[in-house]
């Protein structure tokens, strides 16, 4: 039974209509632009281009729920951050000694730095997320076949298994709880269902193994290489990966994404700003624009 | 005269570290073209068979191997799975661990892009094959998506995308329900006809599939105990292996006639002849619902004693997802045992979860009368301990008659054994549960665990316990229940008695049914033989064959 589950799945949208090298490209130029860009006014808006980009392709929803799971990640950064750096100059509580994290002058410096760098990493993590739920994978693998054909079917094949893996051990754990005494307890008991869990993935990675010993692994030759015709979504996001990567090197390099945190909060928000985060909006989402030709 | 395209030469073959061969001196011609039905018992080397021919044994699995095994010339010692996989498509049992791409195209492809065809080939292949197979609009599905029938139609799209020579498939109907399992050797069969590939097929419901096979190998403790056409196969099965006989060739052995058919037409055929058949439509002399079994339809309405397990009105309804069950309503009584039948994904499982607690009902109420064991599809799941012992406690070991195997490793076992100590786990040593329920318990058994496995189930329910079955086994259905119900999308779509359900179909049906359209609700071969009998002394009556039936019917009313 599939609630909700976070496997690339083809879906009616531009994005999935798109080529995997160039899907993976504009998640590239996405990443690459989150690493240069520190402006919180930029990261937000790449954050909106995110996920309305997500709400485009049909995933908005594991998006959101990507970025609540996320919460484990970004929350601890803040904190620790806030605690461990004192470079600020706006101190807005003192907790006196806080032992190996020295005194507890918490900044709004400190906070507003954990914060960016918590942004950057859930972007990166909602990239991600967006990447493998859009991206085809199986096209992926086989352009990196031709690179190094054994790792791409060994990447493909934990992909692979990971939903047969998560059904196995969803049945086990149901098979356990029919018991009328419950699951084994105790140490002993849960290393008898550990060797058990062990057992029946390394049996199923045995039958895994001899059907692709049938299916010619062993004489395993390099993929061959597919004329595809360029789509209109290919072009455009291909367009859209330039452009996103442009922007970013032109905010890096310039003063419209400045932003430095210590010893005193400074993010200028001018002009410059305001037409990079609309210029990485619309780069981001105008080939969403364009609906035609997006069959599941 | 045509080389064999697969030979065993005086094959025998252990698995590393056991001591009794899997294969013992084995040797075997199969000729381009023919397709072939492997037949025997769980354990005497169906399964090593087929690995032998594709090279698995001993390339993949090690042990000991003496003889000689040829595909198309080529030695098995000497060339790999590989190189042999050019020659022979593989299907094994589980469609879940052949599947090991993430698209079905990129599924279809693998084997033809790893044999070095060019780009067009591979386009040319993938689409052929899903065309010939019927899952041309399956192409841009994720594999995980699919059904279980679907995937298994992709799995052996997998193994005939490079046209092989010859197809093995080792149980590939054990987790299809009836119309899935009969598309499948329908498919086979057409494979073989119209493309010429050999097929050599191990499966252990053999009335599927005798009708459509030119020739029957069957093992035994891993030696050929009989090689020959369907009719050499059931005459000797008939005196040598009971176990293996077909429910047509049990109803014909019983009502003492002949010659043994291989399937429903040529049952019907010889019925027919010796007049054992009325011409007329099956519906007019069928009486799915016999006089006892409607009075006691009548009288459970009437008296309505507190029920072992109520579904009322009971809904699951995934979150962004679509309803698996829409207002079940049902009521189990003591002691009745019902066999829950339908397609897969028709909200079987999901209903006996519901009954066990595993999941909650979205809408609607469920009332027990007492505790719920679910056994649950593979009873491996449930063996955690390296001792039987460790597993159940010894009452519950003896009352399913493993009390000797205490000190065996439960993964030693043979398929019913697991079957029956898996059962002991879930009923344990306390109280008796109060209803009984298991989730298709007879995949991958062969016909005698099968026949045990129901003998346990009718004692059971004898002893009051309500027992309700998801199978897809209408054989097994009619031998362990006397309520059937079919479900469909979730809902509840037929209910009444075995006979009155499993006696008037093409699917659902057993074969002695099917042989007699349905005739006195007779569902096994020893109540059709009865009614055969009752026939042939002339004094055939839809009420006394009815009678006769039902007389005879292990605990059918």
């Amino acid at each position: 039974m599939k609630a909700m589950s976070f496997f690339y799945r083809r879906l009616p949208s531009p994005l999935h209509a798109t080529r995997a090298g160039v899907g993976a490209l504009w998640a590239a130029a996405l990443s690459l632009a989150t690493l240069l860009l520190y402006h919180p006014l930029v990261l937000l808006a790449l954050l909106a281009a995110v996920l309305c980009a997500g709400v485009g392709a049909g995933v908005g929803r594991l998006l959101a729920r990507s970025m609540r799971t996320g919460a484990i990640v970004w929350l601890p950064i803040v904190v620790v951050n806030v605690l461990v750096y004192h470079e600020g100059v706006t101190v807005f509580a003192r907790l006196g000694d806080l032992g190996p994290f020295g005194q507890g002058n918490l900044t709004v410096e400190g906070l507003v730095y954990g914060a960016v760098i918590a942004l950057k990493v859930m972007l990166l993590i909602l990239i991600t997320t967006l990447a493998s739920l859009t991206v085809d994978p199986d096209q992926l693998l086989r352009i990196l076949r031709r690179l190094s054909f054994r790792s791409a079917l060994t990447a493909s094949l934990a992909m692979r298994m990971i939903p047969v893996l998560a059904a196995d051990a969803q049945r086990l754990a149901e098979a356990q709880q029919t018991r009328p005494d419950g699951p084994p307890r105790g140490a002993r008991g849960r290393v008898a269902l550990l060797r058990a869990v062990i057992g029946g993935s390394l049996d199923r990675a045995m039958d895994v193994a001899a059907t692709l010993e049938v299916r010619g692994f062993e004489t395993a030759r390099r993929a061959p290489r597919v004329a595809r015709p360029w789509s209109r979504h290919d072009v455009a996001f291909l367009v859209s990966a330039f452009a996103v990567f442009a922007l970013a090197i032109l905010g890096r390099l310039t003063a419209a994404a400045s932003f430095n945190a210590y010893p005193e909060l400074h993010a200028p928000i001018g002009i410059g700003t305001a037409v990079l985060c609309v210029g990485l909006l619309a780069a981001v989402l105008l080939p969403f624009a364009d609906r035609r030709g997006i069959d599941a | 005269m045509t080389a064999p395209l697969l030979s065993f030469d005086r094959v025998t073959y252990s698995y590393p570290g056991v001591d009794v061969p899997a294969l013992s001196d084995v040797s075997l011609e199969i000729e381009p073209g023919e397709f072939c039905l492997l037949a025997g018992l769980s354990g005497h080397g169906k399964s090593t068979l087929l690995r032998a021919a594709c090279g698995l044994v001993p390339h993949f699995h090690g042990g000991h191997f003496a003889g000689r095994v040829t595909l198309s010339g080529l030695d098995t010692r000497e060339h790999g799975p590989a190189r042999l996989g050019a020659f022979a498509g593989v299907l094994f049992q589980d469609p879940e661990t052949q599947l090991v791409m993430s698209s079905v195209r990129a599924e279809l492809a693998l084997a033809l892009e790893n044999r070095g065809n060019g780009a067009a080939a591979v386009a040319r292949g993938v689409e052929e094959v899903a065309l010939a197979l019927g899952i041309d609009s399956l192409l841009d599905r994720t594999t995980h998506d699919l059904s279980g029938g679907e995937k298994q139609r992709v799995a052996l799209g997998a193994a005939l995308a490079g046209r092989p020579r010859l197809v093995l498939l080792d149980e590939p109907t054990s987790q299809l329900d009836p119309v899935a399992g009969d598309e499948l050797i329908g498919l086979l069969r057409r494979l073989n006809q119209e493309w010429e590939t050999t097929i050599v097929l191990a499966e252990h419901r053999l009335e599927r599939c005798l009708s459509s096979v030119d020739r029957v190998i069957a093992l035994e403790q891993g030696r050929v105990a009989c090689d020959g056409v369907p009719d050499a196969f059931l005459s000797w099965a008939g005196h040598s292996s009971p176990a293996l006989q077909t429910p047509a060739a049990k109803l014909f052995a019983l009502a003492g006639l002949g010659p043994v058919p291989a399937g429903v037409r040529q049952a019907r055929a010889t019925l027919r002849a010796h007049q054992l058949l009325p011409d007329e439509e099956p519906s007019r002399i069928a009486k799915p619902q016999p006089a006892q079994a409607r009075a006691k339809a009548k009288l459970r309405r009437v008296a309505r004693p507190a029920a072992a397990l109520e579904y009322d009105g009971v809904w699951h309804e995934l979150r962004n997802g679509p309803a698996i069950l829409r207002g079940v309503t049902l009521r189990v009584q003591p002691g009745e045992s019902v066999a829950l039948m339908g397609r897969n994904g028709a909200g079987k499982s999901t209903l006996l979860r519901h009954a066990a607690g595993l999941l909650e009902p979205t809408r609607g109420r469920i009332g027990c009368g007492g505790r719920v064991a679910l056994l649950l599809q593979n009873p491996g799941d449930y063996f955690v301990h390296e001792r039987v012992a460790e597993e159940a406690p010894a009452q519950a070991l003896a009352a399913v008659g493993l009390a000797q195997m205490a000190q065996r490793n439960p993964r030693d076992l043979s398929g019913g054994e697991r079957q029956r100590l898996a059962l002991a786990i879930v009923t344990g040593s306390g109280d008796e549960p109060a209803v009984l329920a298991l989730d298709e318990p007879t995949r991958g058994m062969d016909r005698q665990a099968k026949g045990e496995l129901a003998q346990e189930l009718r004692r059971r329910s004898e002893r009051g316990q309500a027992v309700i079955v998801a199978t897809h086994d209408p054989e097994f259905a009619a031998a362990c229940a006397d309520r059937a119900v079919l479900m469909a999308d979730g809902r509840v779509i037929a209910d009444g008695t075995a006979a009155e359900l499993l006696a008037g179909g093409w699917y659902f049906a057993t074969e002695t049914a099917r042989i007699l359209s349905g005739a006195g609700g007779a569902l096994l071969p020893e109540q059709g033989a009865e009614l055969l009998r009752t026939r042939e002394a002339g004094a055939e009556t839809p009420t006394d064959g009815q009678r006769a039936a039902h007389a005879i019917a292990p605990g059918v009313t």
